[in-house]
């Protein structure tokens, strides 16, 4: 049954107790249902705050739902578990650890041998054009090499599911184009699944298979769109596609609606 | 005083490889040649005006006189008795405060609970003067070295405490779900992240508490006892002896800073991965 997807959210609603347990509980997600086959890559866009983070933390097992559920390889998702890795916007290494210490973190807290760690670790950090900093710590790094270390360090444990919440929104352009084609690169030749937030519109556009809409808070799919462009693993290729300026002009429509009602929202956030 | 001159260089000369080069590197500029040149233009000062303004002895001696008493009390009060004794008393205080306020520090930071229902009392404490402490002590342990090592122990936790506290409270909490998402126990959370993350706070909390170590084992000697600086203190003042007093409080000045600078050699190990700049100066 629901084995066919690797990643399923059914349902899913999340609120949360305002302050001080009093007035109406706010709801961040509502009834949202989103289902990724093996190998496919979705992207979310939406406006800040209609709790795209709030639903990649239930993926990841961090936050349950306050109703539906969410499953992984058809099982009930209830705490993190090894199948998912997730990468958020801040590269969150760990500045007493160098490089390859930090890319070895989530195979250290399962117990596997240092002798493996250092073989992954230095396997993983050659493919990702880190190898000569393997012992560098990471404010000796630029943003994109940190983000870059941050992305071996998820595919460290080699998960099935990769979730990622706006890995790039804080790189410059030039560094952000690279890093989604090694992105795109890697997702694809390892068949990974992945959820991917974002902002950017032609980041979605380029990197996904489809790209979901979602609503302002209470946050809620409210379009699909299957973006039928060949060469996922290459999203320069996919720019230079003439049907790129279709989608791309059609989401910032959908967006632009949703934008114009936004702003008194923007306070609370997901 | 003397300790101005003492205190810009071991940053200065913390670039170099080795010590040989490191103190080669400082002599190389002038700042330190000025820094140096102050220290001496300071003990001419302290030498020759006394005399001039005619400050009589007994209420400013000059430095030569408090040298020649320096070697006095070697001889005739076994002054190395006295400061080893005040050395391994403010040591002591200061490892247990230490370990003390790290231990509650952590334990008020992983429960809220805990940190809840102890924080009035804790900031309650924390306003009493800790000094005050040391009559108290004495009546309970005697003319002993327990009672002075109580208050260096009382006086150098809570800065530890807070500054641990602090930081565990304040880390990030995408790095505490970052460890969560790989299935991290709690003890590893705590092994692995806050406690790597509160080492910054954790030195900042020691170098406070090293010198106020010193402070919390002379109050206590002052207050009682027949050993250490303190007591010599007493003694200086008893016998009108003003020499006297300043070797002590040299010497007391020398133990603070002997301390200090072990919590930044310390620090300079442990926090290896920072910038050199966040360390920050001596």
């Amino acid at each position: 049954m629901s084995a066919a997807y690797r990643l399923e959210f059914r349902g899913v609603t999340k609120t949360f107790a305002t302050k001080k347990g009093r007035g109406e509980p706010l709801v961040a997600v509502r009834d949202v249902s989103v289902a990724l086959s093996d190998g496919e890559v979705v992207s979310i866009i939406g406006p800040s705050g209609c709790g795209k983070s709030t639903l990649l933390n239930m993926g990841a097992g961090l936050d349950r739902p306050t109703a539906g559920q969410v499953f992984v390889d058809g099982d009930l998702v209830t705490k993190p578990n090894s199948h998912v890795a997730f990468m958020l916007q801040k590269d969150l290494l760990l500045p007493w650890r160098n490089i390859l210490e930090n890319v070895e973190l989530g195979q250290e807290i399962q117990g596997a041998s240092k002798s493996d760690r250092v073989k992954r670790g230095t396997e993983l950090l050659a493919r990702y054009h880190l190898g000569d900093f393997a012992q560098h710590y990471p404010h000796q790094l630029s943003g994109g090499m940190r983000q870059r270390a941050a992305l071996a360090r998820t595919m460290a444990m080699n998960p099935d599911v990769v979730l990622l919440d706006e890995p790039f929104s804080a790189l410059d352009a030039q560094t952000k184009l690279v890093l989604q084609k090694d992105l795109a690169q890697v997702l694809w030749e390892e068949k990974k699944t992945a959820l991917f937030i974002t902002h950017d519109i032609s980041e979605a556009v380029s990197l996904s298979d489809r790209v979901l809409v979602m609503s302002r808070r209470p946050g809620t799919i409210i379009r699909e769109m299957i973006i039928e462009i060949p060469d996922r693993p290459d999203p320069f290729k996919r720019r230079r596609h003439p049907r790129m300026g279709e989608y791309v002009t059609e989401l910032l429509g959908l967006l632009g609606i949703v934008d114009g009602t936004l702003e008194d929202e923007r306070k609370a956030d997901a | 005083m003397t300790s101005s001159a003492d205190h810009g260089q071991p940053s200065r000369s913390s670039a170099g490889p080795s010590l040989g080069e490191k103190i080669a590197l400082a002599l190389s500029r002038r700042e330190v040649w000025i820094s140096l040149g102050f220290l001496v233009l300071f003990l001419a000062i302290w030498e020759w005006l006394p005399p001039l303004a005619k400050i009589p002895p007994y209420i400013l001696p000059p430095i030569s006189a408090v040298f020649k008493e320096f070697f006095r009390l070697l001889h005739v009060e076994n002054l190395f008795l006295h400061t080893g004794l005040t050395l391994i008393e403010v040591i002591i205080g200061f490892v247990l405060g230490s370990l003390l306020g790290m231990v509650v520090g952590y334990a008020l930071g992983l429960s809220p609970m805990l940190e809840f229902v102890l924080s009035p009392y804790i900031l309650a404490l924390q306003i009493t003067p800790k000094v005050a402490f040391a009559p108290l002590f004495i009546m309970w342990l005697g003319y002993t070295v327990y009672p002075k090592i109580l208050v260096a122990i009382l006086i150098v936790f809570f800065p530890v405490l807070i500054n641990v506290l602090s930081s565990v409270r304040t880390i990030d909490p995408a790095m505490i779900n970052l460890a969560r998402s790989f299935s991290a126990s709690r003890a590893q959370i705590f092994w692995k992240i806050e406690f790597p993350a509160s080492m910054p706070n954790l030195f900042a909390g020691l170098r406070i508490g090293s010198t106020l170590a010193v402070i919390g084992i002379v109050v206590g000697e002052l207050v009682g006892g027949n050993k250490g600086l303190g007591y010599l203190l007493v003694l200086g003042e008893g016998q009108g002896n003003t020499a006297m007093v300043f070797v002590t409080i040299i010497l007391l000045t020398v133990i603070g800073i002997l301390a200090y600078l072990a919590v930044i050699l310390a620090e300079r190990r442990v926090l290896h991965y920072m910038p050199e700049r966040q360390i920050g100066p001596v």
